[in-house]
């Protein structure tokens, strides 16, 4: 299945792109409010919610350079620290340009 | 600003999440930018690659589909891809659902809208449903202007930084995702699943095919919470 890249075409290509992608912001939506929630549920949730973010960041600390983890361990160490979010994210960021500053 | 418990969120509410993402958005003009630049090298115009912006509002899977964009345009490929990357949004969603039991319908599937990793994330982190809700509508709104300014620059002058890792800038959403997690969370046993979800998401990045790692990893930590004695927070099964 292939479009041609006529205006149509592309215009086509991009809706369906974009109600994929709408389909998964709703769809767990969509299947939570049909499934009783118990606590068994409610527990795997839980600690589904904050493990989503952990599989997203793991693999920027395994396969980024020195900046990327020296980033991540200055924010974590400030946010725990102040448990203030835009003092630890500048923390990381100025981390990873310094680290790449002196560096290279 | 009046800060209830009403599950509706009101205008202040928004303006309230709008205010708090606009930090983090303002990054995001970059990343929107280096989409501009990619899609028109990719051939795409500039009005197209604005609508894609605009409609789909999911960077990750803007730029890993890049490629497909040619003379013609494999469906399977660009929905299978889509889908892949996008799929984290359904645990996303599904996380988020009680902060959107009490709405309507349709003003529930609408607030989804511009569900994305950073608004969610910072809605999970806390305070009233309506706050949250207006984290996630009104933070969303915040990104997705920013990510259409950006597109609009990168689309206008067909050039970005050349080095955005040079300044740290491809660093900002992982520390921003990071803040979020650590944010709220004072109980140690979360470091169970947490710990299951990495070594999942690793080990699916090496054994199997990409962009699985997220969904793989996300669901072993839940599993690993479901495994976990009932002690804390809520009342045993």
């Amino acid at each position: 299945m292939t479009l041609t890249a006529t205006n149509g075409g592309v215009l086509l290509a991009i809706l369906i792109m974009a109600l994929t992608t709408y389909l998964t912001r709703a769809g767990g939506v969509f299947v939570m409010a049909r499934v009783p929630i118990g606590p068994r549920v409610e527990r795997f949730i839980n600690a589904m919610a904050g493990s989503v973010l952990v599989a997203v960041i793991t693999p920027m600390a395994v396969h980024g350079d020195g900046g990327a983890r020296m980033a991540l361990i200055a924010t974590a160490a400030v946010m725990l620290a102040l448990r203030k979010p835009l003092p630890a994210i500048t923390a990381g960021i100025l981390t990873a340009a310094l680290w790449r500053l002196v560096a290279s | 600003m009046t800060r209830d418990d009403a599950a509706r969120p009101g205008l202040g509410h928004l303006l309230e999440g709008f205010r708090r993402m606009v930090p983090l958005s303002l990054f995001v003009i970059v990343f929107g930018l280096a989409f501009g630049v990619a899609a028109l090298q990719q051939g795409l115009s500039g009005l197209e690659t604005l609508l894609m912006s605009g409609l789909v509002f999911a960077g990750a899977a803007q730029f890993a589909t890049l490629e497909l964009w040619g003379e013609t345009i494999p469906l399977v490929p660009l929905v299978a891809i889509t889908l892949a990357i996008n799929a984290r949004h359904l645990l996303m969603g599904a996380a988020f659902y009680p902060h959107l039991r009490e709405l309507p319908t349709g003003r529930r599937y609408a607030s989804l809208i511009l569900l994305s990793d950073a608004n969610w994330a910072m809605a999970m982190n806390g305070g009233t449903t309506a706050a949250r809700l207006g984290i996630l509508i009104g933070g969303g709104l915040a990104l997705w202007t920013t990510w259409m300014i950006g597109t609009g620059l990168g689309v206008a002058f067909g050039s970005g930084i050349g080095e955005p890792e040079r300044f740290g800038l491809d660093a900002i959403m992982g520390c921003f995702l990071l803040a979020m997690l650590v944010g709220d969370k004072r109980d140690l046993w979360v470091l169970l699943p947490w710990g299951a979800a990495a070594i999942a998401a690793l080990a699916a990045m090496v054994w199997l095919p990409p962009n699985a790692h997220v969904i793989v990893g996300a669901l072993a930590g839940g599993l690993v919470g479901l495994m976990l004695p009932s002690t804390r927070n809520e009342a045993s099964p």
